[in-house]
């Protein structure tokens, strides 16, 4: 298949940005959205041009480093992330408009690649268990319920890779710090720093520049682990919570 | 790099977050479903007569009397609904700002999975703000009677300041597009509050959720909308 791709170019985080049109020709409908970009890269080689920037580590849908908006379409138009995208997704003769993820707590540093260890820092901020260090406890002496252990599990598959910002017409990072906190606070080990946890996580995440969710749902829907809206309703009610034990 | 990012934050406060400006939007959201439902109760005595509606408009200046002086209550409510409207309006502004520095680069092209609804909660709130504006000069201060082009007492009685407001067509047609406004915005409003809450943690109670915003958004707009209809085609006259 031949595609045109408008594609973000930037040089670095403080240069001006535009998009520019490219062609890309015998395209396998067997490629991965990203092998695709890589055939672009090489032709841009061979012809003296830089190479597009974007991101990507495993290439199997589990670590979160791949991003792009495709088509206005955070990881594309089906529900998985770029990498797993495959271009039988399109069609002959399409053109498919890429950028990187907007959202001034995510800058562009090059290209499509944006920095967004803003997510590091919420984490870094209360998205963690304290526990002792040295030999592990006996297994069986926390027993959790089979089905919150599921629950925690499905809120825990969140990769962290930003769809939930980009989709969100507030650039909210509302659900990404929801899966966190609905997963820790289902289990016994998450309760000690429940409170101060869900405060701190909220109000790094408020420093960061996020904007506020207004319950629009564009988030769950991009969410390529299909993290449901729940979490952000756990996310509030926590929040409430912690403001009546005066944090 | 120059930009210089921000670090761990220390010493965050939960009353100082976006999700508790979320909770005062939530709280006055609610007030505001409660006192349009009973709005929307009264305007329906009007199908009453013209004794029944202006006895309901009276009595409203009597409720708690002898313990309340006159109109009293009636100014208890007002009060709430004065400080509801003042945080719902600040709180919806502030991170309606905040929306908009989240994201000062747009994307070139972006499709939309979402609700009519979901997307006019802020220009459809705008809208019911200026419509009020109207609809309080047109029936409480000022009492603007656009028939005669009376104002005050002249204007005549709740009944027939009502009667002659919906006999003109245009006027009609303002209050039904204020109404569908006030209707899409209880939709999202509805879901949303509940949600910010934290009422709405399964699958099942989302879906509850969203059909109370249905529910809301139909009797309240649907109710709202009858004694217009009714005037202006002659069944209230």
């Amino acid at each position: 298949m031949n595609l045109t791709l408008k594609i973000w170019r930037q040089a670095g985080p403080q240069a001006p940005g535009e998009m520019k049109t490219y062609q890309v020709d015998d395209v396998s409908e067997d490629m991965s959205f990203l092998e695709m970009l890589d055939v672009l890269n090489e032709q841009l080689n061979a012809g003296g041009e830089e190479p597009v920037a974007f991101d990507s580590d495993c290439r199997e849908g589990i670590c979160g480093n791949c991003s792009l908006m495709i088509n206005g379409e955070a990881h594309g138009p089906e529900v998985t992330t770029t990498c797993q995208l495959h271009m039988r997704s399109f069609a002959d003769g399409d053109t498919i408009t890429i950028e990187p993820w907007r959202a001034d707590a995510f800058p562009v540093i090059r290209d499509l690649v944006t920095d967004r260890s803003a997510f590091d820092r919420i984490i870094q901020s209360g998205g963690y268990i304290s526990a002792n260090t040295g030999s592990a406890p006996e297994a069986n002496s926390v027993p959790v319920p089979r089905d919150d252990a599921t629950k925690a599990f499905n809120f825990a598959t969140c990769i962290g890779c930003g769809a939930c910002v980009a989709a969100c017409p507030n650039g909210s990072a509302s659900l990404f710090m929801g899966a966190k906190i609905t997963q820790l606070g289902l289990l016994p080990q998450g309760q000690p720093e429940r409170w101060s946890r869900v405060v701190d996580m909220v109000g790094q995440h408020d420093a960061e520049g996020f904007g506020g969710c207004t319950n629009i749902g564009e988030c769950a829907t991009a969410c390529p682990k299909e993290i449901p809206l729940d979490v952000i309703s756990q996310l509030n009610k926590d929040l409430r919570t912690a403001i009546k034990h005066g944090h | 790099m120059a930009v210089t990012r921000p670090t761990l934050v220390k010493g965050s406060q939960g009353t100082r977050s976006t999700i508790a400006l979320k909770i005062t939007m939530a709280a006055s959201g609610t007030i505001f479903i409660g006192f349009v439902l009973l709005h929307m109760y009264g305007n329906l005595k009007a199908f009453g007569g013209q004794d029944s509606f202006n006895e309901y408009a009276e009595h409203l200046r009597e409720l708690g009397e002898p313990m309340l002086p006159h109109a009293g209550a009636l100014w208890v409510i007002r009060l709430v609904l004065i400080v509801s409207l003042v945080v719902h309006v600040w709180a919806a502004a502030t991170l309606w700002k905040r929306a908009k520095s989240a994201r000062s680069t747009q994307y070139v092209g972006r499709k939309r999975h979402t609700a009519l609804s979901s997307n006019t909660m802020r220009w459809g709130g705008i809208t019911i703000l200026v419509f009020l504006v109207w609809h309080l000069l047109n029936f409480t201060i000022g009492k603007i009677n656009p028939s005669t082009g009376d104002t005050g007492d002249a204007a005549g009685d709740p009944y027939s300041l009502m009667v002659d407001t919906f006999d003109l067509w245009w006027m009609t047609l303002i209050y039904l597009v204020a109404m569908v406004a006030l209707g899409l915005h209880l939709h999202h409003g509805t879901w949303s509050a509940l949600q910010t809450l934290g009422f709405t943690g399964t699958a099942k109670s989302r879906t509850r959720a969203k059909a109370a915003g249905w529910v809301v958004a139909i009797v309240v707009a649907g109710g709202f909308s009858l004694v217009p209809l009714a005037t202006l085609v002659g069944i209230i006259e």
